[in-house]
């Protein structure tokens, strides 16, 4: 064995996420957490998903919970329709303004085009990397301190694609907003179909977390929550992990 | 590696720990909402949003308006389907030929005008969408009459009681939704008289807000500077319950 070996197996820590990504990300979480529970709260005031402009267009929902979910998975807990819109009308704003901060730094600090965005030679270990990620392989030395491709078109399309999304499906839904350009919400086929997509959008999120944390638990738990906490990230051995 | 039996009780610890935490969140959420506290620091929410609202879109900025294919086929009632109320009881039995809607408050001329006055008055037809606060939407053609004067809101006393004590529906709007084009107070629903599960004989469209401000059954329109003083001073019947003032989400 020779000495770049040895270095690559001898463990050591680096600053892997910087303050203002760690206090983002978990402000993002508590919002995301009370936005989903109170929009289900919201939901269960008329549990049923209609396509089109109006819930009377003579075609039945196509979605309909009889009781809609249960009280321990909304905010509040029991039927409070109330509530749960103030609960999600404030943490919107939350979600909003601490989207927007996130976005900004992270073309203006260089975290998109550094981190995020893929090179070419990520592109081309997009095979490797979907085998990896089906036998529950992860990056160890040097490769760690990266995101992989799948890890960073996972995270692009949520913050780009998916968290807009259900932003301006949101809007869609409100009828002042209806104003700005008169027929907007008809493009995605009117007001139940953004309802709707709203709801299809934040269970997509639900997925993304629910893979987020499962991939987190399997790639060194106590790891990974540390460098999201404190900064901290330790590359491990790659001798060590192998031997395992 | 260590053994399954281990690896099955610190799966146990960490779900036991992660149920508790997420149990002692909720009931703690469960708490702040019913604080006097914590839903004013929410309420911050609806304000900023009818601000945002606001500068996003202009005072005279139109709601969508529709086309007669698309009216739904039956408009929902929600709510009050048939007042419990004898006086009102009274005035359907004759086709509300006795009833006179009250226009008081600060106002120059304070007056009394019956269906009759106000289908003689300048209309206005539009088809727009009711989209109720727990979801749904409806869309409807309405018909109408103009009001007018000078103070901060305009509140609108209806005749249908909404609990055992008999409090009555109210709702208020300010001048900016009053004097909107398309906020009309309506006596026709799809071209036939207002049918009474929807509000005879008279109800608002408040076309930029969500259901509840379109209070029905209205007997009387009250101009004031303040709504503090009616009901629990929230301006509202279901904004006495807790819900917004500003309905445009």
């Amino acid at each position: 064995m020779g000495i770049e070996d040895s270095t690559a197996a001898s463990p050591h820590a680096y600053l892997r996420h910087s303050l203002t990504v760690r206090i983002l990300h978990w402000i993002n979480v508590i919002a995301l957490c009370v936005l989903f529970m109170s929009g289900l709260q919201i939901f269960n005031a008329h549990p049923a998903l209609n396509w089109g402009r109006s819930s009377y267009t003579g075609a039945p929902a196509f979605f309909t919970l009889a009781h809609g979910f249960p009280s321990w998975m909304t905010l509040p807990g029991g039927r409070w329709l109330a509530m749960g819109r103030r609960w999600h009308l404030f943490f919107a704003w939350i979600f909003f303004m601490n989207g927007l901060i996130y976005v900004v730094y992270c073309i203006l600090s260089r975290h998109l085009a550094r981190d995020l965005a893929p090179t070419r030679t990520d592109w081309r270990s997009i095979g490797r990397s979907i085998v990896d990620h089906l036998h529950l392989r992860h990056p160890t030395g040097e490769a760690a301190r990266r995101y992989n491709i799948l890890q960073k078109l996972a995270y692009l399309f949520v913050i780009f694609a998916l968290l807009p999304f259900v932003i301006l499906m949101g809007w869609a839904l409100s009828p002042r907003l209806d104003t700005v350009i008169p027929g907007w919400v008809d493009i995605v086929g009117g007001r139940q179909s953004a309802r709707t997509l709203h709801f299809i959008a934040a269970w997509t999120l639900v997925a993304f977390v629910l893979v987020h944390v499962f991939e987190v638990l399997i790639s060194g738990v106590y790891n990974q929550l540390r460098s999201m906490v404190t900064g901290r990230f330790v590359v491990a051995s790659e001798h060590a992990k192998r031997s395992r | 590696m260590p053994s399954a039996r281990a690896d099955h009780s610190r799966r146990q610890f960490v779900l036991r720990l992660l149920t508790a935490t997420s149990a002692a969140l909720i009931a703690g959420c469960d708490a702040a909402s019913r604080s006097s506290w914590f839903p004013k620091v929410l309420g911050v929410g609806e304000r900023v949003s009818r601000g945002a609202q606001r500068l996003a879109t202009s005072r005279r900025s139109m709601a969508q308006e529709f086309s007669a294919a698309q009216l739904s086929p039956q408009f929902r009632s929600n709510g009050t389907a048939n007042p419990d109320n004898p006086e009102y009881q009274a005035l359907a039995a004759n086709q509300f030929a006795n009833w006179r809607l009250r226009i008081d408050g600060l106002v120059e001329h304070p007056l009394q005008l019956s269906l009759g006055e106000l289908r003689a008055m300048p209309s206005r037809t539009q088809i727009t969408r009711h989209d109720c606060v727990e979801g749904w939407s409806a869309i409807g053609q309405w018909n109408r009459a103009v009001p007018q004067a000078a103070a901060r809101y305009v509140v609108f006393h209806c005749a249908d009681p909404m609990d055992a004590l008999g409090t009555k529906y109210y709702e208020s709007v300010d001048f900016e939704d009053a004097y909107h084009p398309q906020t009309i107070l309506a006596y026709e629903l799809n071209g036939a008289v207002l049918p009474i599960a929807n509000g005879a004989p008279l109800r608002v469209r408040i076309e930029r807000q969500l259901g509840y401000k379109m209070a029905k059954y209205i007997m009387r329109i009250e101009l004031v500077a303040s709504f503090a003083k009616i009901g629990a001073g929230n301006g509202g019947y279901w904004e006495d319950q807790g819900y917004e003032w500003y309905a445009g989400i």
